[in-house]
């Protein structure tokens, strides 16, 4: 057995696990709960291997005093790293008190069994609990790799639906989210930006504002700008007539020429892509085989997309006596720590971190930023706790976006119609710039305008495995010979990092699109098209359960009605997704999705409904982003800056959505909660050219863009 | 001297505060009903909506004044994890939710549509949550949701 990673930094058992003497156990992860239902799946996974009921286990999400150090939250990977760390390290307790029972009750290990946490023999009537054995006291071991967990044939619990953690609390409004927090003497405060990245305060009197009701200090450092109040619609109010009277330098502008344009001529680094790995080696020229029949070619596009979280970023900071506390719903409180330890000159023993839920966040938006946002100003107004919210114009036009994304793929077929050689291009800004120690540069917003600032660090290129911008670029087909190239392009207008998927929404777009156009030009179904290159049998079954389950109970004759199909593995090496979209475009060229169908292979299925949720939830995303979303700005900055000028997905729009999920109970669980963004992508793109026969291949496909091809026809 | 009067689930505060305060701030700072959520302060995404005289309104942008003489009703209101309201059951069934910030909000929305509507068609439903924005995508286990409750008040 191979011990998780997550043991590196913290072996010890007690780390992990705590029973009580009272029969609860608490169970501490270094990962967040972000609505993902982390805290079901990690709670069923301890009972499965304890064999105890669910209720007896709260887990505990992050705290840089009390919490294994697992990084971020991110990238599919909290299963596999928390989950599986938990379940050895659960199997490493159950050996240790079947051990102390053992004894306890003078029969051997292997006549003992366990019942709700209650361990008995087979030839005796006594019986001992685990929290007898050691409620409330430590084991003091390590986890080793000697103690086999469970096989999937003695499961019960894993698999079966399970009450999600905490639904009755967030359906009555009595979940404690960030936002929500109270303190005795707690003060509101909110940030005033600047027009844009660039401009920097030229002027401002605020004798005015302090005079205002409520108002306890006005922060001004550099051109970082925030306003403290008692009360919170004091705060609003302030920084509202502030953000009237700061006068700004804006002359310096954003380059705000068509992004596509951009991103082919600003200056790039470009990288080989060889199995899901970029290698610092040179890009071999583009050479497709001479015995090839016929190379085509096609460019798809998507501009930069928003998080848009519903709910603003928010974090309350203290304070107090050289030590400052901050309660943030990041991703990743310990690299968080780092970061805000660079910019305010603290130790990092001085600053303890607390996780507290957000809004759902769907990658790296403002949740770090405004934890320093309220740092700035706990510093300014000490001994206070401060609650300091984004606005709603904050968070859109301040959060960094989902980058911007052109792919250009070319395709040789021989004579008989295979694929031969595959070439993908994306070129592309980073996906991936959380903060971390940056030393004297940061990636915490406010650094970047305080008067001595930080400005971001330079950007370079991710190498490894199926990072941001060539995360999902290698083909999952069998294609004899491919060249896959990731293209850092430089200098571009937006901030930008981690939104779910990364670049794998778009590459896969491109992927499972062009791969549409190939059968259409060999006049092939599309699904045959796609199993005549695919020998991976997880990812045929996925295709032919999604299809079957598409083609049975549904059809429509309507006019403009059309069907897509595609499929793709997140990563190349977690969960494996096939989409079908069934659509109508009308004689307008308003979309309007029908129905859609998931069958999904997410090796061992933990929690059936909450796995269900990721995949549907990231279809239903992905849809909005695909048919609405596009991040507006000019040369003054972001114009996008709330829900009438960036709208997503309503509930008229989503499409009714059945989901297949395949069990693979003898196969390790895989990440799923980024594995339908692209799929969906392009079985979109696909239907809608099935229904008209018009291939979009620019995101978003807006009545507006549907029109404008039509035209070009 | 108290300058705000409000009738909340059924309880009348007096309360000192600027009468020109929207009212979402009052209910959460003041009356520390902390389950109706800010989410854009613009009347566009919903998080914020209780039921004002029987219709789901915003709180996040109308002066507290503007609610002197009128009934509200929070999420609170409606049932609490001890004794939930057969809609917040239905959303426990039905798993309907993620992140659950926008939850609140689609609740107080059904609630007064099925006060008045116990058999809405999908259309009604849709309608009465046109406003009502969800980012996790939970809009599939949502619908389910209504439609069970729906179901079980009409029974």
């Amino acid at each position: 057995m191979t011990l998780s990673s997550s043991f590196g930094n913290n072996p010890d058992l007690d780390s992990w696990l705590q029973f009580h003497r009272d029969g609860r156990i608490t169970v501490s992860t270094g990962k967040v709960e972000l609505g993902q239902k982390l805290t079901t799946a990690l709670t069923v996974i301890v009972a499965e291997e304890l064999d105890v009921d669910p209720g007896r286990i709260t887990v505990l999400t992050a705290d840089t005093d009390n919490s294994p150090n697992e990084g971020y939250t991110a990238g599919s990977n909290s299963l596999e790293s928390s989950g599986i760390a938990l379940r050895q390290a659960s199997a490493k307790a159950r050996r240790a008190l079947m051990e102390k029972a053992s004894e306890h009750l003078e029969e051997p290990v292997e006549n003992l069994s366990v019942t709700d946490g209650e361990i008995g023999g087979a030839t005796t009537n006594k019986y001992v609990t685990y929290w007898d054995l050691i409620g409330d006291k430590h084991f003091k071991i390590t986890v080793t790799d000697d103690v086999l967990p469970k096989s999937p044939d003695q499961y019960h619990l894993i698999g079966n639906p399970v009450p999600a953690v905490g639904l009755e609390a967030l359906v009555t409004g009595t979940m404690t989210y960030v936002h929500d927090m109270e303190f005795t003497d707690m003060a509101h405060a909110r940030v005033i930006r600047p027009p844009n990245y660039h401009a920097q305060i030229q002027d401002l009197n605020d004798t005015e504002v302090r005079a205002m009701p409520g108002v306890i200090e006005v922060i001004l450092d550099g051109s970082f700008l925030s306003v403290v109040c008692e009360r919170e619609e004091q705060a609003i109010w302030a920084a509202s007539k502030l953000a009237r009277i700061t006068v700004w330098d804006e002359s310096k502008e954003l380059n705000s020429k068509d992004i596509f344009v951009q991103l082919k001529n600003n200056p790039r680094q470009s990288l080989p892509v060889v199995e899901g790995v970029a290698k610092e080696s040179p890009v071999q020229p583009f050479r497709p085989p001479e015995n090839s029949s016929k190379t085509l070619s096609a460019t798809y596009q998507r501009p930069y997309h928003m998080h848009g979280s519903i709910g603003p970023s928010a974090a309350i900071a203290l304070y107090d006596a050289q030590v400052l506390k901050v309660w943030t719903h990041s991703q990743g409180i310990f690299p968080l720590r780092l970061a805000l330890a660079d910019v305010l000159g603290l130790a990092e023993d001085k600053i303890h971190l607390v996780h507290v839920p957000g809004a759902g966040c769907y990658g790296h938006n403002g949740a770090d930023d405004v934890a320093l946002d309220a740092a700035l100003a706990a510093r300014a107004v000490p001994g206070r706790p401060i609650m300091l919210k984004w606005e709603r114009a904050d968070e859109h036009a301040w959060e960094p976006f989902g980058s911007a994304m052109q792919i250009e793929l070319q395709a040789s077929l021989d004579d008989t119609g295979r694929v031969i050689y595959w070439n993908h291009e994306t070129f592309s800004d980073t996906h991936m710039s959380r903060p971390s120690a940056h030393r004297e540069n940061s990636r915490l917003l406010a650094a970047w305008h305080l008067q001595s600032p930080r400005p971001a660090p330079p950007v370079k290129p991710t190498p490894g495995f199926h990072t941001g911008i060539h995360r999902n670029a290698d083909p999952i087909y069998d294609f004899a010979d491919r060249r896959v190239v990731k293209h850092l392009v430089h200098d571009l207008p937006l901030r930008v990092s981690a939104l779910r998927s990364l670049g794998a929404y778009a590459n896969v777009f491109a992927i499972e699109s062009f791969m549409d156009e190939l059968a259409h030009f060999r006049d092939m179904d599309p699904l045959e098209f796609r199993l005549a290159h695919l020998s991976d049998n997880r990812a045929r079954a996925v295709l032919e359960a999604a299809t079957s389950k598409a083609n049975s109970g549904f059809s429509s004759a309507d006019d403009g009605h059309g069907r897509g199909l595609a499929v793709a593995r997140y990563k190349n090496s977690k969960c494996y997704v096939a989409v079908v979209i069934d659509l109508i475009v009308d004689d307008y060229g308003a979309i309007q999705l029908l129905r859609a169908v998931i069958a999904a292979d997410a090796g061992q299925i933990v929690d059936p409904d909450g796995l269900r949720n990721q995949l549907e939830g990231g279809l239903i995303q992905s849809a909005s982003w695909t048919l609405k979303e596009q991040v507006k700005f000019d040369d003054k900055g972001i114009v996008s800056r709330d829900w009438e000028s960036y709208p997503i997905l309503t509930f008229a729009e989503v499409p009714e959505i059945e989901t297949v999920l395949i069990d693979r109970p003898d196969q390790p669980f895989l990440g799923s909660g980024e594995a339908t963004q692209g799929p969906t992508a392009a079985a979109i793109g696909n239907a809608i050219f099935y229904a008209i026969g018009l291939r979009l291949r620019r995101i978003p496909f807006t009545q507006d863009r549907v029109r404008d091809a039509a035209a070009e026809v | 001297m108290p300058k705000v009067s409000l009738n909340v689930n059924g309880k009348v505060h007096h309360l000192d505060v600027d009468e020109k305060t929207p009212l979402i701030y009052v209910l959460r700072n003041d009356l520390g009903l902390k389950g109706t959520k800010l989410g854009c302060g613009l009347e566009q995404c919903g998080a914020c909506k209780v039921i004002v005289d029987g219709k789901a309104e915003f709180s996040c942008n109308t002066p507290v004044e503007a609610f002197e003489k009128s009934s509200i009703t929070t999420i609170e209101g409606i049932g609490t994890p001890d004794k939930l309201h057969v809609i917040q059951q239905a959303f426990v069934t039905e798993c309907a939710a993620q992140c659950g910030y926008c939850i609140p909000g689609i609740i107080v929305a059904i609630k007064a549509l099925l006060d008045v509507n116990p058999n809405p068609d999908d259309e009604m439903i849709c309608e009465a949550l046109s406003d009502n924005l969800c980012r996790c995508g939970t809009h599939g286990q949502i619908l389910k949701a209504v439609k069970r409750a729906a179901k079980e008040i009409s029974l």
